[in-house]
């Protein structure tokens, strides 16, 4: 199984790269559209702002191919909510593979960004959630989120109940980073490796 | 519930994790991986590695290190120390670490941190201030990695939490200098202070001794997470039996 990593000229491609490194599967990054269309699991990272995250997949390309792609597909943070219709953030038109608009998170629940870690109420059952159980923590870093709905497998409640988790069909996603998640994040992505394409 | 975060800091001197009293006097206590590995273990929520000698020296932090310990990590760790242009962060970030934090040289050119901002984003940019009480009041200090190079900043801290949030920084971590290495208790007054001039994440750091220091700094004075580095090191406090401590006090923790 080949498993690549979007290179959207984003950070945090490292962090991802090795989280997988410690499932015993080497990552391949590429930018290349044409190289990424032949993964068996593709995992779409993001750091930073909607805009210049869609600015930067569409620069190379990638926005096209991931609206095209029909295998196992992860968006982490960012590149989660780039998953959606569209955001707030910056009012960008997003890849629109979710229904949903991404929006600020309500500054009356504390500090924003929403950083640390926070528990997963679990809404349904699927093979991503395989093994983790319902109030793990996990590591959030955004001040944007989606509100819940019916493809959100997971919720998470900071000022506004969001989207933790969804997944429609072969989209999936995750607001917080598994790579950073200590043991229930290793086991989303080693559940990730293991769905049915 | 969002988690309050205990945040062992490292700080780190030619790749070892060394300790000092008030900044002044190092002593080594471990390799850098090996304590980031030990703290992994035993429960840490995230660690923040600050290479003390970076700024004062003009050297900026080796990504070999980073890289390293974010194979080991799995949960995230800031990177501190030297970070003065977009092109630095950005070795720091791909080496693997989720935030970059600056002190010194955000004094220094304070348009970094929008620079830093604009390139990567609030949530990767940390704002260390290192922060005395002159009798008056709190007072920003620079380069105090190395107490010859130490100098006090026209900025009182307050007005320099304000800037450094209208400019974007994602997080504070607020040493205060007077409590630092005396494991007396966090200063619960300062922290007050500028927990209310925080909208972003508040860190304390300075002054941890006991599991109480824990309890009282985020029962008091509000702070997101606490950093410490002696206590920990020094296995003065484990972190299993603080976040007992802290669950008994109602005060929400990670397992």
């Amino acid at each position: 199984m080949v498993l690549m990593i979007a290179d959207t000229g984003c950070a945090n491609l490292a962090s991802v790269r090795f989280a997988f490194a410690r499932l015993g599967v080497e990552a391949k990054i590429s930018a290349d559209p044409d190289v990424l269309k032949t993964a068996d699991r593709l995992v779409l990272p993001g750091v930073g702002a909607a805009g210049a995250g869609m600015a930067a997949l569409q620069a190379k390309g990638l926005d096209e191919m991931l609206q095209g792609y029909a295998r196992p597909l992860l968006g982490i943070c960012l590149g989660m909510q780039l998953l959606f219709k569209m955001s707030t953030e910056n009012n960008v038109r997003c890849l629109g593979l979710l229904g949903g608009t991404v929006e600020a998170l309500p500054d009356t629940a504390g500090p924003v960004p929403h950083m640390g870690w926070n528990t997963l109420s679990l809404r349904t059952s699927d093979p991503l959630l395989r093994d983790v159980a319902d109030n793990s923590y996990v590591y959030f870093v955004h001040s944007y989120g989606v509100q819940p709905d019916e493809n959100t497998l997971a919720s998470t409640q900071y000022g506004m109940e969001f989207a933790a988790m969804v997944r429609r069909d072969n989209i999936y996603g995750c607001q917080f980073h598994p790579e950073r998640s200590g043991t229930p994040g290793a086991q989303i992505l080693q559940n990730f490796l293991d769905v049915n394409p | 519930m969002l988690a309050r975060r205990i945040i062992p800091c490292l700080d780190v001197m030619n790749g070892m994790v060394v300790k000092g009293v008030q900044f002044a006097g190092h002593e080594v206590v471990g390799e850098a991986v090996d304590l980031a590995r030990r703290y992994r273990d035993e429960g840490a929520d995230e660690l923040v590695f600050y290479d003390i000698t970076a700024s004062p020296q003009g050297r900026r932090v080796d990504a070999g290190w980073v890289s390293q310990v974010a194979k080991e990590l799995d949960i995230p760790f800031t990177v501190a120390g030297g970070i003065a242009s977009i092109e630095d962060a950005q070795m720091i970030l791909a080496a693997g670490a989720d935030k970059v934090s600056i002190n010194s040289p955000a004094l220094a050119n304070p348009d970094l941190i929008n620079a830093l901002v604009g390139r990567f984003g609030s949530q990767c940019v940390v704002v260390g201030i290192d922060s005395y009480w002159d009798g008056e009041d709190w007072q920003v200090k620079a380069m105090t990695g190395d107490p010859d190079k130490t100098i006090t900043t026209p900025w009182k801290t307050r007005d320099w939490i304000c800037d450094v949030q209208r400019r974007g920084a994602g997080e504070i971590v607020l040493n205060c200098m007077n409590e630092d290495g005396r494991r007396a208790g966090y200063d619960i007054k300062q922290l007050r202070v500028m927990r209310a001039l925080c909208k972003v994440p508040l860190i304390a750091s300075g002054g941890a001794g006991c599991a109480q220091d824990f309890v009282d700094v985020f029962a008091k004075a509000n702070v997101d997470g606490a950093l410490a580095a002696s206590v920990f090191h020094k296995a003065i406090i484990s972190i299993p039996a603080l976040k007992d401590v802290l669950r008994d006090h109602k005060i929400e923790v990670r397992p």
